[in-house]
């Protein structure tokens, strides 16, 4: 009885705790350092004061302008919209799949969008195509297409139950990695250029990459932040969401949809970059919790800033070359996520 | 008050409900029984909406419930599942207010109407001091009690609920069957629910419905249905059925 007045007295915490805004405002701050550090450094580094002249127009250097202007800025962008899209799109698959395994990749579009680049460059297809370059966009639209495959094959009837869809993704990966290798293998060393272009393309695009890509991820990642109540009723199972009012198939879809639009269209323009995907939303949900309307906004700033991390840690480990950034987000990605791991208090979180 | 005519449902070709015709008036309790198997929860789900049926009649104070969305049939019938698959990550309160969700828009917005809706349903079932708990960390009775006020939460006037008390102990299984039957009183809910043990059915029950094989083979007051050949006949096992000393009700006691 003491309980039930004390809690009288402190009511609970109301379901949006959207007051609570420190995470936002803390993830922002982070963002913002990291798009500095993103700009400032590289083979040249370039003053804060200067950056700022030059954004301007009123720095005496051409250099710093053209190194800012045509290499930083849009690689910043390109890192930036990536990371954005892979962990907004990880946190809504995970929810989507109740797995805590789940990454943008699970269900093939990055074997897809892979076989795609590699099915262009051996038929060789002009290199622009409608005005827009052609290996991304037929990586984008196999990509995307793979999704919808897979979706097909895993229907029964009216639902898409996740277990099937899951394992027709994985099956179907395989079956496109494999047919990617044998392309690779039975053709000449072109090919190479695909291999690499898809292992990190970060460095290869410019303006152009920019803007093909930009609206893809703020569609995608502006529908899947409105999905944060759906996917809150989703982690019920299907029958307790749709018997508290959800429409789960087209929740479902809808989700599926946006997440897979967004990852395509990352894979397209920047390659295959793993782990930023998997753990942003994990260490967001360890940290702020798993309110889907909270998590999926947190670990798109949050993925924007982490990639564009490893991205700067990228090149000047071994500068002037350049790592992978995929390498990056991986080794200083798991110990981080280790340590985090290892210091979370809150049982069962997920 | 609830009509079903003709309910069938089925699984590919295999026919899961045969013909289920049930009548259940307003304020009134009735009970699903039955081995497992047999069509229970499948009969639960049907209503809700989440097997696919087919019928002649469904409806609901003479509304008919074909053709509704998700959201209009959950506001008239609430669902109270069992406590396997529930997310640990959410608190109690957050998973209350989940229950008004076919009243928000999508994203899913909190009045202080369905703040005070929510908190409502917890004092109701007496959960209110632990709201703040993460649902992982409740006992298996707690857990069902949230789960009875999201769907409280839901302000509809038909209850089901799906073996409510499967995983829980004599003292939960009794104290939440109390607890539902008080509500049904005082709030002239319609109640369907699946139950396995007879004698609580017995107990809490206006009327049971023993469904075998996917159709009712009974359908009456507790002393028209559970008599010994009945009993024998459906649960192969034979039992004893002896009124019960000082409650007005029956006692089924499993022979051998």
């Amino acid at each position: 009885m003491v309980e039930a007045r004390l809690a009288y007295r402190n009511p609970p915490r109301p379901y949006p705790p959207m007051k609570k805004s420190l995470p936002f405002l803390l993830s922002i701050l982070f963002l913002l350092i990291s798009v500095l550090l993103s700009i400032a450094i590289g083979s040249v580094f370039i003053p804060l004061p200067d950056v700022w002249k030059t954004l301007i127009g009123q720095s005496a250097n051409p250099t710093f302008a053209t190194i800012l202007w045509d290499i930083r800025l849009p690689r910043t962008a390109l890192v930036l919209l990536t990371g954005a899209a892979l962990a907004g799109s990880g946190a809504s698959y995970q929810g989507l799949f109740r797995n805590p395994l789940a990454d943008p990749y699970l269900i093939g579009v990055a074997s897809g969008a892979g076989l795609g680049a590699v099915i262009a460059m051996s038929i060789q297809w002009p290199y622009s195509f409608f005005g827009l370059m052609a290996i991304p966009m037929a990586a984008f639209l196999t990509g995307m297409a793979t999704v919808l495959l897979v979706y097909w094959i895993a229907r029964v009837g009216q639902s898409v139950p996740t277990t099937n869809l899951i394992l027709a993704g994985t099956v179907f990966s395989s079956f496109a990695s494999a047919l990617t290798s044998f392309l690779m293998l039975r053709s000449s060393g072109d090919l190479h250029r695909a291999l690499g272009w898809l292992l990190g393309g970060v460095s290869l695009g410019g303006w152009d990459s920019v803007l093909a890509l930009l609206p893809y991820v703020i569609v995608g990642l502006a529908l899947l932040t409105v999905s944060g109540h759906a996917l809150n009723l989703l982690q019920f199972g299907d029958d307790q969401a749709q018997q508290m009012g959800l429409n789960v198939s087209r929740a479902k879809t809808f989700i599926l949809i946006a997440a897979s639009l967004t990852t395509a269209a990352a894979v397209a323009f920047a390659g295959i970059i793993g782990f930023v995907g998997l753990i942003v939303p994990h260490v967001v949900r360890l940290w702020w919790g798993g309110d889907y309307r909270r998590l999926i906004p947190l670990s798109i700033i949050g993925g924007a800033a982490a990639l564009l991390l490893a991205d700067v840690l990228a090149r000047v480990v071994i500068a002037p070359q350049e790592l992978p950034i995929g390498i990056v987000t991986a080794l200083a990605g798991s110990p981080f996520f280790l340590w985090v791991l290892r210091r979370a208090k809150n049982q069962g979180y997920w | 008050m609830i009509e079903i005519k003709n309910l069938n449902v089925s699984y590919g070709s295999r026919l899961i409900l045969k013909n289920i015709s049930l009548h259940v008036k307003k304020g009134e309790t009735l009970a699903l029984l039955g081995p497992n198997g047999s069509g229970k929860s499948t009969l639960i789900r049907a209503l809700s909406g989440v097997a696919p049926a087919s019928f002649d009649t469904l409806s609901l104070s003479g509304r008919s419930l074909s053709g509704l969305n998700a959201a209009a049939r959950a506001r008239l019938m609430a669902v109270v599942p069992q406590t396997v698959s529930l997310p640990p990550a959410f608190t109690v309160w957050e998973t209350v207010l989940l229950g008004r969700t076919p009243y928000l828009n999508f994203l899913g917005q909190i009045s202080a109407k369905d703040e005070a809706i929510a908190r409502c349903a917890l004092t109701k079932v007496d959960a209110l001091s632990f709201a703040k708990r993460r649902v992982g960390q409740l006992s298996g009775g707690e857990q069902q009690r949230v789960l009875l006020a999201r769907a409280l939460a839901q302000s509809t006037p038909v209850l089901l609920l799906d073996e409510p008390t499967t995983h829980l102990d004599l003292q939960h299984q009794v104290g939440l069957l109390e607890l539902v039957h008080k509500l049904a009183r005082d709030e002239n809910l319609t109640v369907l629910i699946a139950l396995h043990d007879l004698n609580l059915a017995a107990r809490y029950a206006d009327r049971l419905a023993l469904i075998v094989d996917g159709e009712i083979k009974a359908l009456g007051t507790p002393k028209e249905v559970l008599n010994p050949e009945m009993i024998a006949a459906v649960y192969h096992w034979p039992v004893q059925v002896m009124q019960h000393p000082f409650l007005d009700t029956l006692l089924i006691l499993p022979e051998g």
